[in-house]
């Protein structure tokens, strides 16, 4: 299959800039709210989301979770953490933004809620994605998307700032 | 067929890498409030001691909780194996209770390699005879690779083990681990305490590799096993202290670099003369913090591998 990019570098910015103003909007202003990265692909994001919002607004904490440990195939596939978690600072009472790539069952986003569960508990999560390309397995939404992208179950999603492709 | 952790001359290098990679992981888990993580639900590991242990045992039952598996304890004392019962039936036995992992220790070198050959659980072995304690040259290393934050190896790091070399495994596995990340690893010890294996650096007395320029970037100082005294290789422990002991004098004068090991339980007074709390460099007791971490990483990689039986064949998750 050829790789067909749906996204350049360029719109990936503006979706980001986007992204970053309706997070401000939304939760009407940055006070207590946190941008955690998912290991490994939600990591560069959010610390993009990050530098847009101190641009606009302020400077927020920008952290990463790995949910590895947390997911519900392990042993069906090789499963290895990443990365050590660094949520930083107090997740209790914060208003957490997980960040994503790519939204695509929501299983990974269910193993990072409950990660996220063992650090303390949130005032509220949002979920930021850059690409939801559908068929969710689980009740789960998200709250900020860069762009909605139809696929078929079998194409694969590649998301780097460079650019969004799909082989 | 499960995987399995027999040795570290089995693990290799890369194996070691990504133990120690995973530990980072794990040592973050046990920092948090509630050190738990559902990783392993389901899983059963089963630790089967046919010699006595303190740490290591409670170290991987530990270890197996913080992942949400179940642990079970075979009580060598008290069980059919003093009815005769041979120790492929009793393996056979508790493995057919449906275990994922044993943890075995035993006095005869080997004896993992056979359990392993009996049942496809994982076996991890936590000391067979004078042979062989590979999570126990994991964790050394770990608190080492943490200690000095080199996570990349140990290229010219100096490090000596000092003492009863010959009937330790954790000198066996510590030297092969270490040697494993590139450290240079000089063994300390009287004639009589040494095996009779080759090895490239080896020394008589302990102030010669200490006044070394630089001196050693680790003191590895092992358990002066008493039943020795009886069979007569060494004089005695007053005179043992004297030429290879941590003396107050020999820590004095210890390079402000030259981190203290121990693997536990320590002689006090015999190998180690001063209060460890006291050394700057001691590193013993996160050494047994981070035993936990280890054998967390190790449970993981083993039991978290593919089951061919169960595999998924789709892509992606996201």
């Amino acid at each position: 299959m050829a790789d067909k990019r749906v996204l350049t570098p360029d719109d990936v910015r503006r979706a980001t800039t986007r992204m970053a103003h309706e997070i401000i909007e939304r939760n009407q202003g940055l006070d207590g709210v946190v941008l955690i990265g998912i290991q490994t692909g939600g990591v560069w994001l959010a610390d993009a989301l990050g530098s847009e919002i101190a641009r606009i607004g302020e400077s927020i904490h920008v952290g990463s979770i790995d949910a590895s440990l947390y997911r519900d195939d392990i042993g069906l596939r090789p499963v290895s953490p990443a990365a050590v978690s660094d949520v930083g600072g107090d997740v209790d009472g914060a208003t957490i933004v997980l960040v994503d790539d790519v939204l695509f069952t929501g299983r990974t986003v269910r193993a990072a809620l409950d990660a996220l569960g063992d650090y303390g508990r949130p005032k509220a999560v949002q979920l930021a994605v850059l690409v939801d390309r559908g068929h969710r397995e689980l009740p789960i939404r998200p709250d900020y998307v860069g762009k909605n992208l139809p696929t078929s179950g079998d194409e694969t999603v590649t998301v780097t700032v460079d650019g969004v492709v799909i082989s | 067929m499960s995987r399995s952790l027999l040795s570290i001359e089995e693990l290799g290098t890369a194996g070691v890498q990504r133990i120690l990679d995973l530990a980072d992981t794990m040592a973050e888990v046990n920092r948090r409030p509630n050190p738990k993580v559902p990783a392993l639900r389901g899983k059963t590991v089963c630790s089967v001691f046919f010699e006595d242990s303190t740490r290591t045992r409670l170290s991987f039952e530990t270890a197996a909780k913080r992942l949400s598996a179940d642990t079970m304890t075979f009580a060598v004392s008290q069980s059919s194996l003093n009815k005769g019962e041979s120790l492929r039936d009793t393996i056979e036995t508790i493995a057919a209770m449906g275990v994922d992992a044993f943890v075995i220790r035993h006095k005869s070198t080997g004896a993992p390699w056979l359990v392993d050959g009996w049942t496809n659980a994982a076996v991890i072995n936590a000391g067979d005879g004078w042979h062989s304690h590979p999570t126990q040259g994991l964790l050394d290393t770990y608190t080492v690779r943490t200690a000095l934050n080199r996570p990349d190896g140990f290229d010219g790091l100096r490090v000596a083990i000092v003492g009863d070399i010959k009937h330790s495994r954790v000198a066996r596995s510590t030297t092969a681990a270490f040697t494993a990340l590139g450290a240079d690893v000089t063994w300390v010890a009287p004639r009589t305490l040494l095996p009779p294996v080759v090895h490239e650096h080896v020394e008589n007395d302990i102030d010669a590799v200490l006044d070394r320029d630089g001196g050693v970037d680790v003191l590895y100082m092992l358990r002066m096993q008493q039943e020795r005294m009886n069979e007569a290789l060494v004089p005695n422990l007053r005179e043992y202290t004297a030429r290879f002991g941590l003396t107050p004098e020999r820590a004095a004068r210890l390079a402000p670099h030259t981190l203290v090991m121990h693997p536990g339980p320590m002689n006090r007074g015999v190998e180690v003369a001063v209060d460890p709390a006291e050394l700057p460099g001691a590193l013993i007791t996160q050494q047994v913090t981070n035993g936990i971490a280890v054998r967390m990483a190790v449970l993981f990689d083993l039991l978290s591998a593919e089951s061919p039986e169960q595999s998924l064949t789709e892509g992606p998750t996201t």
